[in-house]
């Protein structure tokens, strides 16, 4: 166990409720189990310690109707959800990664107010539930991140790996924990060591004052445990190292604040260890390397020359076309060569809770279904005699009438699934920087629409050596601005890897439910191969492999010919992958836009 | 119920503050829509709002809290009916404080605009309406933290609702009408979503916040935070009178309201302002007038002055402008750079 890592149980023990949680991030292995008994040792006995499964209904995890208990009582009987049955504990939150945005947001409320309100199933109560959270993220790629609204309301974060070695580092035992819960109350900080912490998380460029929130509870949780009723420096330490330095996106300027000097940790407190965690602290050469890379991470996202693309992008975007030239050849092409697996209008989704009725089927009204009272009265109304019969009369009054489980009914809806867009761009350097500047406008463009339409565009664009996912699926124009604003362009053609890529997600995002649309805009004309190595051949070959690999999962494609002059390697690839082809020497960002409803069905 | 933490201790964020305490002056300004940062005090300082307001006078028994004044809910009215029948006064009322309703994520529809009371459908096969969330908070705050993950069919409820300050439920065989005024507060991370346009429209108001970025604010920030939960009543009491006097400040400022004029020339100014920004339809224009009066409410002044307006125009117009995907400077920015025309030419 990793000095660290037990020190972060051990805090976590301590304050579970004020100190939020811990994003775990690490594969499932044997250290994360480690860690996990650690913690439940630590812990006072007593405390609930649940776990939440990733796809959790809201009936279990806020509490609903008891169904079953409702009709055997013949009055509503309430079902406690898993977060009010954890009150006073931890829930462990298994593959957070996955997490959607929504049911992050109700453990963000709960976390925030420590209840949970339920307005549900005709049940309006509210329950406390303070709680900690461990969000197991077993994230493997950056792609894969927990929702950052979860994570900014965590105090730690935790990164493990498989291989990590055991290492000697401070232990605490669950009587030590016990007594620093009685102490923490009594712990005081003083002004200075607040405006040290606040000062680091500013240098550190941290925006959200949770951080520094957190870091001020977890120097008193830090004092507490070392059994001290002040909090000192190396406390502070303790604090900027663990809830500070993880959070950092930029190193602190040339010339530290004079304050800098104090949340310092104290090198003699822990000797910095080769661990996986993020800057051990945060002035250190070899966290500093760290940081540097993390940096220039931002840098890229965040170029030095907005204005010159942003007006590549406006120009895309009205860019002069041959009018009606290909809304009229190639859509009308399109539309009627539309493949019979196309998502079009999003996949249908059986269960929707809302959209057009269509009848009624046979079924308890769970997960926010909506009951079919009619149904379901017409459903126990043959029945009533035998039934009144059957029922004696025990408490001397009639039941007017009875209705059993077996005769509810709810009402069906239809509804169109979501569908997302992801465009693959070829941000080669045989690709002109116009046209990605096109492709930044179409997608802008699309997403002006999804707003009202609530679908989401992803963008991938593949250079060099590798594909890149740089706007994972979204609605937010804000988001897709920022990170489309800083796509570089230049180096090799990796298709094959392109492909592959789009695959993977566009895998995922049905796995969801959702449905993928891919478009592709390349010139056809790869030159690195799967292995990363360069040559026109093996491209080729890898990247038609690809293709079929593509067109084999059935995912509604269009290949939107960049070059030039329209040629045949884009053309056979498009063959491969089962794709609509269309050349668009001239396209701008509006035709593409259009061409893409069309294949979405939707224009 | 818990403390929540107090409203004027809140660190900066003054536009936020203004926007909520200009609709708790007149609330048929609309909505406030608090867009912004993680972990900006966007919910604490909706939350502290209740603490806030003075109560209201509600006709006992009322489930939507109606006014005696001014009673329309079926219950009274029917009240009413079965009361002058037998000749007797029914109305009597009490003071209550203004309801902040939380609409949580997870919210059933039934429970949000009510439905069929189950337990009475159940035991006494009485076909019965139980009011919902939109029946609680009429004349008060509906409050909807994360407003962008709202689920859709929720967000098509309140477009409806929030527009006609009526709640129709025909669901179950059910068919009631009922009064359901209230002010709209939404927050949420624009990071995680955007809002229906639609939805948009019906925030009066809306607000950006921001991290604040120096370090003397970030230190107060978190130094209250400390101390209110190292002793939350403490630190409630201690900033008992600081709250009191802005809860005086908003009865002063509503009791002044129907007094202050609009000069003719405020109103040309609050229509060229929306004619250069082009702003669709003519709520625009409303709101922005409406909060320029409640502002000078609040400012003590007899008359809208240009100063009024422009205090108010970038929350009352920000999310009314057309958007250009295309165009980076926000819609801050641009509400800006319309004044700055507007107000340069005529020193």
């Amino acid at each position: 166990m990793q000095g660290d890592a037990a020190t972060i149980a051990a805090l976590f023990a301590v304050d579970p409720v004020g100190l939020g949680g811990v994003a775990l991030r690490s594969p499932a292995c044997d250290n994360r189990d480690q860690w996990l008994a650690l913690l439940k040792s630590l812990l006072p006995s007593q405390t609930p310690l649940r776990r939440v499964p990733l796809n959790i209904n809201d009936t279990a995890l806020l509490g609903g109707l008891d169904l079953g208990a409702t009709l055997q009582a013949g009055k509503p009987i309430a079902l406690k959800g898993l977060l009010s049955q954890a009150d006073g504990g931890v829930l462990v939150l298994a593959m957070a990664e996955r997490m959607s945005l929504s049911s992050a947001a109700r453990f963000g409320s709960v976390l925030d107010t420590g209840m949970v309100a339920l307005q549900r199933d005709g049940l309006d109560t509210s329950a406390k539930a303070s709680l900690g959270l461990v969000a197991l993220d077993e994230g493997a790629s950056d792609d894969e991140q927990m929702p950052a609204g979860l994570a900014d309301r965590l105090a730690f974060r935790l990164l493990m790996g498989a291989q990590d070695e055991d290492e000697e580092g401070p232990e605490w035992t669950a009587q030590e924990v016990l007594n620093a819960r009685e102490r923490l109350s009594q712990v005081t900080i003083d002004d200075e060591a607040v405006q040290a912490l606040c000062a680091a998380a500013l240098a550190l460029g941290i925006d959200s004052l949770r951080a520094s929130v957190f870091a001020v509870r977890v120097a008193r949780a830090a004092a507490a445990l070392a059994g001290s009723n002040t909090v000192e420096e190396e406390h502070t330490g303790v604090a900027a190292r663990l809830v500070l330095a993880p959070r950092a996106t930029r190193l602190p300027p040339a010339a530290p604040p004079e304050n800098e000097a104090q949340d310092t940790p104290a090198e003699t407190q822990e000797p910095p260890e080769p661990s996986p965690e993020p800057p051990s602290e945060p002035e250190s050469p070899d966290a500093q390397n760290k940081d540097e890379s993390k940096a220039d991470d931002d840098q890229e996202e965040d170029p030095g020359l907005p204005e010159n693309l942003a007006d590549l992008v406006l120009e895309a975007a009205q860019a002069a076309i041959p009018s009606g030239l290909l809304a009229s050849l190639k859509i009308g092409q399109l539309q009627r060569a539309k493949t019979p697996s196309s998502g079009s209008a999003g996949a249908l989704q059986k269960n929707a809770l809302r959209g057009r009725p269509v009848g009624a089927r046979k079924g308890e009204p769970r997960a926010g279904q909506r009951i079919n009272v009619l149904e379901t009265l017409r459903a126990a109304a043959p029945w009533q005699k035998l039934r009144q019969r059957q029922q004696a009369p025990t408490d001397g009054q009639k039941q007017r009438i009875v209705v059993r489980k077996e005769d509810f009914h709810v009402t069906r809806f239809r509804q169109s699934g979501q569908t997302t867009t992801v465009f693959v761009v070829d941000a080669s350097g045989s690709s002109a920087l116009n046209r990605l500047a096109e492709a930044k406008g179409a997608v802008e463009l699309l997403l002006a629409d999804c707003y009202v339409r609530r679908d989401s565009v992803a963008v991938l664009a593949f250079r060099g050596q590798t594909a890149e996912l740089i706007l994972p699926p979204t609605r937010s124009l804000a988001r897709a601005k920022r990170s489309l604003a800083g796509l570089p362009g230049g180096g090799g053609t990796p298709l094959a890897h392109a492909i592959d890529a789009a695959i993977l997600l566009a895998d995922q995002l049905r796995k969801k439910g959702e449905t993928p649309i891919v478009v592709l805009l390349t010139d056809g004309k790869g030159n690195i191969a799967r292995d990363g190595s360069p040559g026109r051949a093996q491209a080729a070959t890898d990247a038609l492999a690809a293709a079929t690999e593509m067109r084999l999962r059935g995912f509604s494609t269009l290949l939107v010919d960049t070059s030039p002059q329209a040629q045949d390697a884009a053309k056979n690839l498009a063959q491969a992958m089962g794709a609509q082809y269309l050349a668009l020497p001239y396209a701008g960002a509006n035709s593409l836009n259009q061409a893409v409803r069309t294949v979405a069905g939707r224009s | 119920m818990s403390l929540t933490f107090p409203f004027s201790a809140i660190v900066g964020q003054d536009d936020m503050k203004l926007a909520i305490m200009l609709t708790a002056i007149d609330p048929s300004i609309g909505g406030v829509l608090v867009f912004g940062d993680r972990g900006t005090g966007k919910s604490t300082a909706v939350r502290a709002l209740a603490a806030l307001l003075p109560k209201m006078r509600a006709v006992v028994g009322c489930p939507y809290g109606c006014d005696p004044e001014n009673a329309k809910c079926p219950d009274c009215l029917a009240k009413a009916a079965a009361g002058s029948k037998a000749g007797a006064a029914t109305k009597t009322s009490h003071l209550v404080s203004v309801p902040v309703v939380d609409l949580p994520l997870g919210a059933t529809e039934d429970r949000v605009v009510g439905a069929l009371d189950l337990e009475r459908a159940l035991s006494q096969g009485v076909k019965a309406f139980e009011p919902g969330l939109l029946a609680r908070a009429n004349r008060g705050y509906l409050y909807i933290d994360e407003v962008n993950l709202l689920e859709d069919h929720l967000v098509d409820l309140l477009i409806d609702v929030a527009a006609s300050g009526e709640n129709v439920v025909e669901r179950e065989g059910l068919s009631v009408r009922h009064p359901a005024r209230f002010v709209l507060i939404g927050s949420g991370n624009p990071e995680e979503g955007e809002l229906r346009p639609q939805l948009l429209d019906r925030f009066g108001l809306s607000v950006e916040v921001k991290t604040p970025d120096t370090l003397a604010q970030r230190v107060e920030v978190v130094k209250r935070r400390d101390a209110f939960e190292q002793g939350p009543q403490a630190f409630t009491d201690a900033w008992k009178k600081e709250d009191d006097r802005v809860r005086r400040s908003i009865v002063a400022a509503r009791k002044r309201l129907s007094d202050v004029a609009i000069p003719d020339q405020a109103r040309e100014f609050a229509a060229q302002l929306c004619m250069s920004l082009g702003t669709d339809g003519l709520r625009g224009d409303l709101t922005l007038v409406r909060a320029a009066r409640a502002e000078a409410a609040l400012q003590g002044a007899s008359k809208v002055e240009q100063k009024h307006l422009i205090r108010v125009a970038p929350s009352a117009l920000r999310h009314r402008l057309r958007r250009n995907p295309l165009d980076d400077s926000g819609s801050s920015t641009r509400v800006e750079r319309a004044l700055a025309e507007l107000t340069a030419p005529k020193p």
